[in-house]
């Protein structure tokens, strides 16, 4: 079934245009990896899919489940269970990590009609995460990435994703600055959210993260535009070659998929 | 979604106590003479000691000028126009149980969330109510009094434990002090008293609760605190007033005494109207607060969380005489709209190795501006005197002003001084991660500020904690540690 369905997607920020027309179909089920280079606009399309408002949307149009997504407020998508793990989160001094995450859990759950969960309860849960993905309780019980590191700050997206248990998953640059265990840890973490009903999409520079999350589909994006799309082997290819053999851009015609 | 418009839902709550409770009064006419000064004291049947020290003051402020340097700004007060003496009518010699005590005024308190019923009020809080000028009730009395607690109105404390007020009376925060705390020992009506004698440990947490109802009157409280040697007490002070058009006058002196091994922690929660959002009407509070460590290794800490006033001038202090003491400075003050804050305070160092810490934290909204003004003086012999400020600010929006002045005195070579200041903006992006999250705005906005502001949260008693967190309209849970 079609989750997500981005048609001629055009976005600009202070009148300049960074997406020029994306296609993009996700289905349940379904792991998609973006690729492209810098500044190619393939965070731009990760935070246009959440909502946030510093980007407009000129033309085109995305659905979620059939839905026009674009009229939601971001945190309603996010109850509607999209999750962003953001490439860079964001700090909030004197918010305990685990009070951020329950407000989390418990407005996704208000959303859905379900009984907030009261601290006991949700520390249960939140404590069976922790371990399968080898957070302590020091830093869950931190302030929200105030003074991780790097790589702690990636893992604490993916502890987050772990429990909200998002519909679909978006993470851009996830891989980067991850030490090889790290990686795998993360891997993991999004391999068990894998199934029938979700979808993931991938957004990285690396090839080396999908030997560990396998994709169905790897899209590039250059210049505001899905250039190519194909499946897992285009990403070696891409490690091979670089983006230039791609040429420069317009080309919407191989922007294709089944 | 724009985030001006989410800021103005956070910010522009209602004011909730802002009702009048319709009550028979008892008003001195307005102005300001020797007359209604003996007036008042003879009302209150006051021994010779206080009329004369109240007409010295009087005399004094008579020849003082009212200060500029604060960086507020409001028409003249005309003096001559308020009424320094409003009472709710009752019976001669004031309620001796809370079963006399006015049912109208019962009810006040009750919707105010202050019940005075004992078996109502909150576990563990004592409080004396202030209603105007006067002390309209004071809970758990007896029970204190088993531990030889004195808790009572300042009025009462005059006629039972005269020799205690005339002994302590003004030994912190002179008649002369300052152009309000002066006009205030001249007029001040009622507040309240506390004594806790040598070894005790106050069982209880003691709260006054003011609140200004009657139109044209200034509030002028005295609240007079001594630890005795090896004593504890923490102490709460809540302020609400009506929703009127021209502003009030509010000028209160705390005065704080702690002796050997003693310790006083006091904590505010204020929130006297503010005023329209256009700036109209709203409290003026002008209020001297001073401890005096006078013992070795005693402690006085100062908390407070201001969201109220139209204007807020005060600086809690801490004169640091015995050695080892300590004093603590824990603020957050919230303006929004027009308010205007010239908020801070003042360390003195006398003692050896004594330490100071202030941690003051500003969330401004609106038009609002909001001064940090703080002094550390370390005198000659504060030998190995520490102090350590951390001065931050959150700006709502781009409309709002913060401004910090930390002024330091070191006369001791010895002494270590240490000053931060940040200022910060609330910012989108924590704001889109937050509902990226599924958080709402208005909930996420609560939860940045209270993050912000809660090294000194924590320093709240937890019933007050609570109160703190209802009057910042947030959700403190959990994000206090
Ligand atoms: N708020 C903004 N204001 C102005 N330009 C912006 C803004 N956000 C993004 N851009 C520009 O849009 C383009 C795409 O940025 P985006 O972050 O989407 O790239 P990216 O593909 O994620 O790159 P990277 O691989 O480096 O993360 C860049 O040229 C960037 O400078
Ligand atoms: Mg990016």
């Amino acid at each position: 079934m079609t989750m997500l369905e981005i048609k001629n997607l055009q976005v600009s920020v202070e009148d300049k245009q960074i997406l020029k027309g994306i296609n993009l179909s996700v289905s349940s089920g379904e792991v998609h990896a973006v690729m492209g280079p810098n500044g190619s606009g393939k965070s731009t399309l990760a935070q246009v899919i959440a909502g946030r408002d510093t980007f407009e949307v000129t033309a085109g149009s995305v659905t979620y489940f059939g839905k026009d997504l674009l009229e939601l407020a971001p945190e309603e998508r996010a109850c509607e269970g999209i999750f962003l793990a953001f490439q860079y989160p964001v700090e909030i001094p004197g918010v305990s990590n685990l009070y951020f995450l329950r407000a989390a859990v418990n407005a996704a759950r208000k959303h859905r009609g379900e009984d907030e969960l009261d601290a006991i309860d949700f520390m249960e849960i939140a404590k069976k995460k922790m371990a399968s993905l080898g957070m302590d309780n020091q830093m869950v019980s931190r302030a929200v990435n105030v003074g991780f590191s790097g790589g702690e700050k990636k893992r604490n997206e993916i502890f987050q994703m772990a429990l909200l248990e998002p519909k679909l998953a978006i993470l851009d640059e996830t891989d980067s600055g991850l030490d090889i265990d790290a990686l795998k840890t993360v891997a993991d973490g999004v391999n068990a959210l894998r199934g029938p009903e979700r979808a993931i999409v991938v957004v990285t520079h690396y090839q080396r993260l999908l030997n560990y999350i396998v994709p169905d589909f790897v899209h590039v994006l250059a210049d505001g535009k899905v250039v190519r799309s194909g499946d897992k082997s285009l990403a070696l290819e891409l490690e091979d070659k670089g983006y230039g053999w791609l040429g420069n851009g317009a080309r919407p015609e191989l922007a294709v998929r089944a | 979604m724009s985030s001006t418009s989410d800021l103005d839902v956070l910010t522009s709550q209602d004011y909730k106590y802002g009702f009048v409770t319709d009550i028979e009064a008892e008003s001195a006419p307005p102005g300001l003479n020797e007359d209604i000064i003996r007036w008042i004291s003879a009302k209150k049947e006051e021994p010779g000691f206080l009329l004369e020290w109240r007409l010295k003051a009087f005399r004094h402020w008579m020849t003082m000028v009212e200060p500029t340097w604060p960086n507020v700004h409001y028409p003249p007060i005309d003096y001559q126009a308020i009424s320094y003496y409003s009472a709710p009518k009752s019976k001669k010699d004031g309620p001796k149980s809370l079963d006399e005590v006015d049912p109208e005024l019962l009810e006040t308190y009750e919707k105010l969330g202050i019940p005075l019923n004992e078996r109502e009020a909150l576990a563990g809080v004592a409080v004396d109510a202030v209603f105007d000028s006067v002390s309209v009730a004071t809970t758990f009395k007896g029970r204190l009094e088993e531990m030889g607690v004195i808790f009572c109105s300042f009025s009462e404390a005059v006629k039972e434990h005269p020799e205690l007020v005339e002994k302590y009376l003004g030994t912190v925060v002179p008649f002369t002090d300052n152009f309000f705390a002066t006009l205030n020992s001249a007029v001040f009506s009622d507040g309240s008293f506390c004594y806790v004698p040598k070894g005790v440990r106050c069982p209880m947490e003691l709260s006054t609760y003011f609140r200004i109802n009657a139109a044209n009157t200034g509030q002028f409280e005295r609240t007079l605190i001594v630890a005795d040697e090896g004593s504890y007490v923490s102490y709460l002070e809540g302020c609400t007033a009506p929703m009127r058009d021209e502003n009030q006058l509010h000028a209160a002196v705390v005065e704080l005494v702690a002796l050997d091994n003693a310790q006083i922690k006091y904590s505010t929660v204020q929130n006297w109207y503010p005023g329209d959002k256009d700036g109209k009407g709203g409290i003026y509070n002008f209020v001297t607060k001073r401890g005096a460590c006078r013992g070795v290794n005693s402690k006085i800490s100062w908390t407070q969380v201001e969201t109220g006033s139209a204007i807020t001038w005060k600086y809690p202090s801490c004169i640091l005489i015995g050695d080892n003491s300590i004093g603590e400075f824990y603020a957050v003050a919230v303006p929004n709209n027009r308010q205007q804050a010239d908020t801070g305070t003042k360390m003195i160092h006398l003692g050896k190795n004594t330490k100071s810490t202030i941690i003051s934290k500003g969330v401004s909204a609106g038009r609002s501006s909001n001064t940090y003004r703080g002094l550390v003086k370390i005198q000659k012999g504060a030998q190995g005197a520490r102090n350590f400020s951390q001065c931050d600010s959150m700006l709502m929006g781009d409309k709002c002003g913060a401004h910090t002045f930390p002024y330091l005195e070191a006369r001791n070579p010895t002494a270590q001084v240490e000053h931060e200041a940040t200022t910060s903006k609330i910012g989108e992006d924590q704001i889109f991660y937050c509902n990226q999250r599924g958080i709402p705005t208005e909930d996420a906005m609560s939860m940045i500020v209270n993050g912000f502001c809660k090294e000194v949260f924590r320093e709240l008693p937890m019933e007050f904690a609570v109160e703190a967190q209802k009057l910042l309209g947030v959700s403190l849970e959990g994000s206090v540690g």
